[in-house]
């Protein structure tokens, strides 16, 4: 079975690789329309920009960025642009947009990752406590918890701990993602990195955290009311056996799914927690570029989170796999 | 009425909380008959001064008066959004479900594509580019919200396509409008009922989130843009921004209640060892 399993892959993943070029090219298109949709030509924007706006002068943009050719002409040579990975340039910043992304990337990978696992784990680990005792007291608690980070307004649980951690108790930093005044390197700045991403990571990490509870919760005691659980308790495996090999193994999956799928969430997610902490990353530069109305950066923020997104969701794909017994061939 | 609330506390207290919102949404021009931009006083007064009852922002403005009035753009976003998106969800998901086939695959994928790209950038990017407004929010709001409708109302017809009395309709010539109107649409409404109070709840998020960035409609009070406002000035006054940030918790915590109570009434078998 392993055998077949591992035969299956290349296939497996060359299909999904397939897929996700079918959305980048989507994602592409849906820039193009939203480009064009914008009230005022992209050349009257850019026109207005420079400062000059003289009937010559918007013939001749219109003529360099080929916007006097039909629509579907124009579609082909966006495509060709982005294929080439030319996303265009930040007006505000005078810098290409795909530079200035790479640059910021790291630090919402950074960010949004460790979120992520602790979200996941701890959400897991008090789902299936939940899921022990449905109704009892710890329950009742973790679920009332759940509930409570649920209905919280991300910007408002980062405006909370700012006040509390950052402006009353004063214990920790609330901007940026390092100290700026003093130099520091090796294992120094590492510290103080994760001094600063302490109260950005919980904040992004509460709500995800009460998403996973409540999935693995539900998910935990669907399962436990199948035949084969009352199989392995009749043949005197032990209650924690039962727990986490048992129950645990096949309620984990429909958890990946929502995870994998939730990535996108994340990434949206994180440009409220960094605009919050001034983390600088993709999404408090999503904000900047809001404020400038900087849309060829805003699009190209848009392409790029949608890719990082794609290539994880084929990470949940093949962490899936690795899971799901029954998952075999295509 | 009392059984009611013991066996449906949920439902019970997340309608007293939305009745409440409502009643506020509707009587702020009465309770604060001034503008909610009015600057009515001395800045940073704390909650519970004898001018202000919730205290005042960084240019004199009435807080308790801001949140009164901002009650009525969340609640309109987020039910008007609501019903646009359901609309689309259903009438894909029904389309999707009764036709089968290829339209049912274009129809998935295109529900695939809104969940897996970050839906909170696209709204970003479609309220940026159409400029702020009550309409290009809805619409934002309703157009990254379909998907997870369509799959429910899809899931239900293909379940109630293989039921008896369905069948019975078919083979006995009714016509498919009629089919899907009068058998599918109304015993596939409970879960899409549940669905809709909880997208509300989602909605109001998704609006305040916006308004809070600043892609509010400027002509329109909103609890995002409170706290968005503060956030620059919360070393000197806490409350402008956590007040009204606390009005979107309550809003949202009631709607959440309201769905999860309405599963269960609706969904009577489902014991409750199974509901949190």
């Amino acid at each position: 079975m392993m055998q077949s399993r591992l035969q299956a892959m290349p296939r497996l993943i060359g299909w999904r690789v397939i897929k996700m070029a079918a959305m980048v090219l989507a994602i592409v298109v849906v820039n193009f329309l939203l480009i064009h949709a914008a009230p005022g030509d992209p050349a009257s924007a850019i026109a207005g920009q420079s400062g000059q706006a003289d009937a010559e002068f918007m013939r001749q943009l219109r003529e360099q960025f080929g916007l006097d050719k039909p629509l579907p002409v124009q579609l082909w040579i966006y495509i060709q642009k982005v294929l080439t990975l030319d996303l265009g340039v930040s007006h505000r910043l005078q810098r290409p947009v795909l530079t200035v992304i790479f640059e910021r990337l790291p630090a919402t990978l950074l960010l949004t990752g460790t979120a992520f696992l602790i979200a996941l784990t701890s959400g897991i680990a008090l789902g299936v406590r939940a899921a022990r005792r449905p109704g009892g007291v710890a329950d009742t608690i973790i679920m009332g918890a759940s509930l409570f980070f649920y209905a919280t307004p991300l910007f408002l649980v980062g405006i909370v701990l700012v006040l509390v951690f950052g402006v009353w108790l004063n214990w920790l930093p609330t901007f940026g993602m390092e100290t700026v005044d003093v130099p520091l390197h090796g294992l120094a700045r590492v510290a103080d990195v994760a001094r600063h991403a302490v109260l950005p990571v919980i904040t992004l990490a509460v709500f995800y955290s009460a998403v996973y509870v409540r999935l693995t919760r539900a998910s935990m005691v669907e399962v436990s009311s199948h035949p084969f659980i009352k199989t392995a308790r009749a043949k005197g495996a032990t209650e924690s056996r039962i727990t986490w090999i048992h129950v645990l193994r096949n309620a984990l999956l429909p958890v990946i799914t929502l995870a994998g799928i939730q990535a996108g969430h994340l990434i949206g997610g994180s440009v409220l927690v960094e605009t919050v902490f001034a983390w600088p990353g993709i999404g408090s530069l999503a904000f900047e570029a809001l404020l400038a109305r900087d849309y060829d950066l805003l699009l190209g923020i848009f392409l790029c989170t949608s890719v990082v997104v794609l290539i994880f969701n084929l990470l949940t794909d093949l962490l899936y796999l690795a899971f799901d017994p029954r998952v075999e061939a295509l | 009425m009392t059984t009611f609330i013991r066996r449906f506390p949920r439902m019970a207290i997340g309608s007293a909380i939305m009745l409440a919102i409502v009643a506020m949404a509707l009587t702020a021009p009465i309770l604060f008959p001034f503008s909610p931009w009015d600057m009515r006083g001395t800045p940073f007064e704390p909650p519970g001064s004898p001018e202000f009852l919730l205290g005042s922002d960084a240019l004199g403005r009435d807080i308790a008066a801001g949140i009164a009035h901002g009650a009525w753009v969340s609640l309109m976003i987020g039910g008007v959004s609501t019903m646009v998106s359901l609309g689309i969800g259903v009438s894909l998901g029904a389309l999707a479900g009764y036709v089968g086939g290829r339209i049912d695959d274009a129809v998935m994928r295109f529900a695939e594509f809104f969940q897996t790209i970050p839906s909170f950038l696209l709204a970003i990017l479609l309220v940026a580019i159409f400029r702020p407004s009550i309409f290009s929010i809805i619409a934002a709001i309703a157009l990254v919200s379909w998907p997870p409708v369509a799959r429910v109302v899809r899931a239900e017809f293909l379940s109630l396509r293989k039921r008896e009395f369905v069948q019975a309709a078919e083979v006995l010539g009714v016509s498919h409008t009629r089919v899907v109107w009068q058998t599918l649409l109304p015993n596939a409404l409970p879960p899409v009922i549940v669905l809709g109070s909880l997208m509300v709840a989602n909605a109001v998020l998704t609006e305040s989130a916006l308004s809070f960035l600043g892609l509010g409609d400027a002509n329109w009070m909103s609890w995002g843009f409170l706290v968005g406002s503060g956030r620059s000035v919360i070393r000197m006054g806490w409350w402008i921004s956590v007040l009204p940030g606390v009005a979107i918790f309550i809003t949202v915590l009631g709607l959440n209640l309201l769905g999860e109570g309405l599963q269960t009434w609706l969904n009577p078998r489902l014991s409750k060892r199974d509901m949190p």
